[in-house]
């Protein structure tokens, strides 16, 4: 391999997201998100997580827009402008501090795509082999999500119902 | 409250995408046995089309009735993923272990299948009608209680 796409990706992904925090437009904050969803949809697929980016890409990049333009629209004759306050001293020195921390905590993790690390071993094989003699289906991601782990899902789908209830419950109210 | 959009470029594109996006929604839901995708992407998908139809034509057009319809069925997808569990429990399995559905003819590997298809539609339900609830509320309060009270 003499050329790697994972650099300039992940320059990308750096430059959007100082961009979305750091631009003064809210509406050129919320496209710059959107860029930065597109930018970590292209890096998941690039290691190999193609749902992962696909959901990344839907979401992130075309649902999570489009509501955060209908909350700006929705306030914005109160405040289109960003007042920033500068930054509290204590975040300045602490965030660094806490960055350099999980760096030396990195240099523990199994490398990427190491098959003996922990992760790898346990009870990964057995899906990958059993899956489709168990489930005739050929997507293990989905053998996992919605057969194995069934029940998680479940809840996971009580979740987002819950989440459009809420919604439904603070937002809309009475005209009269 | 969103009217209809005034160009008639974007009114001519939203004709010709609508319904393709929503048929590559429902490919992605059932394909998600094969390849990337599956019930949460495509519902949300699914639930994206609706909602571009709305951003569109706004709020009053007839192309717009259906998502206003779609809101009704909030938790009918849970519905239709705690039900399948529930099947499951008919003939003495346990809860959402799909191998127990009672369907004569089919082997224990394609009932798991089946299982997968079924809970995957209530994950897509669940989600789109989700998704579309949440832009109404963002959106359009007058319209929400027209509908739900009229």
């Amino acid at each position: 391999m003499t050329f790697s796409f994972e650099i300039p990706l992940l320059i990308l992904l750096l430059v959007a997201a100082a961009g979305a925090i750091l631009v003064k437009d809210l509406m050129s904050a919320i496209l710059l998100l959107g860029s930065y969803s597109f930018f970590l949809a292209l890096v998941w697929a690039w290691i190999g997580a193609v749902d992962v980016a696909f959901v990344e890409a839907v979401v992130g990049a075309g649902l999570a827009t489009v509501l955060f333009l209908l909350t700006l629209f929705g306030t914005a004759p109160k405040d289109s402008r960003l007042r920033r306050p500068p930054p509290p001293m204590a975040a300045l020195i602490a965030l660094p501090l806490l960055g350099i921390l999980l760096l030396y905590a990195a240099n523990d993790l199994p490398e990427y795509g190491d098959p003996n690390s922990p992760a790898s071993v346990h009870i990964s094989p057995t899906y990958l082999e059993q899956s489709y003699p168990d489930t005739h289906t050929p997507n293990v991601v989905t053998s996992v999500l919605m057969d194995y782990r069934s029940l998680d899902t479940m809840v996971e789908t009580v979740v987002i119902f819950t989440a459009g209830i809420a919604c439904a419950l603070l937002l809309r109210r009475q005209t009269s | 409250m969103i009217r209809t959009h005034d160009s008639i470029i974007v009114q001519s594109l939203g004709r010709f995408l609508v319904p393709v996006i929503q048929i590559f929604g429902l490919y992605v839901l059932f394909f998600g046995q094969y390849g990337p995708g599956g019930g949460f992407v495509g519902g949300v998908i699914l639930g994206t089309g609706m909602i571009l139809s709305v951003l569109i034509f706004g709020h009053d057009a007839s192309r717009s009735q259906f998502a206003k319809k779609v809101l009704h069925g909030d938790g009918v997808g849970m519905l239709i993923y705690a039900g399948v569990g529930g099947l499951c429990m008919i003939g003495g399995g346990e809860f959402l272990n799909y191998a127990n559905l009672e369907i004569p003819g089919l082997e224990t590997a394609s009932r798991r299948s089946l299982g997968i298809v079924l809970t995957q539609i209530g994950v897509a339900v669940d989600v789109a009608v989700t998704v579309i609830s949440i832009v109404f509320s963002l959106s359009a309060e007058e319209i929400i209680e027209d509908s739900l009270n009229g």
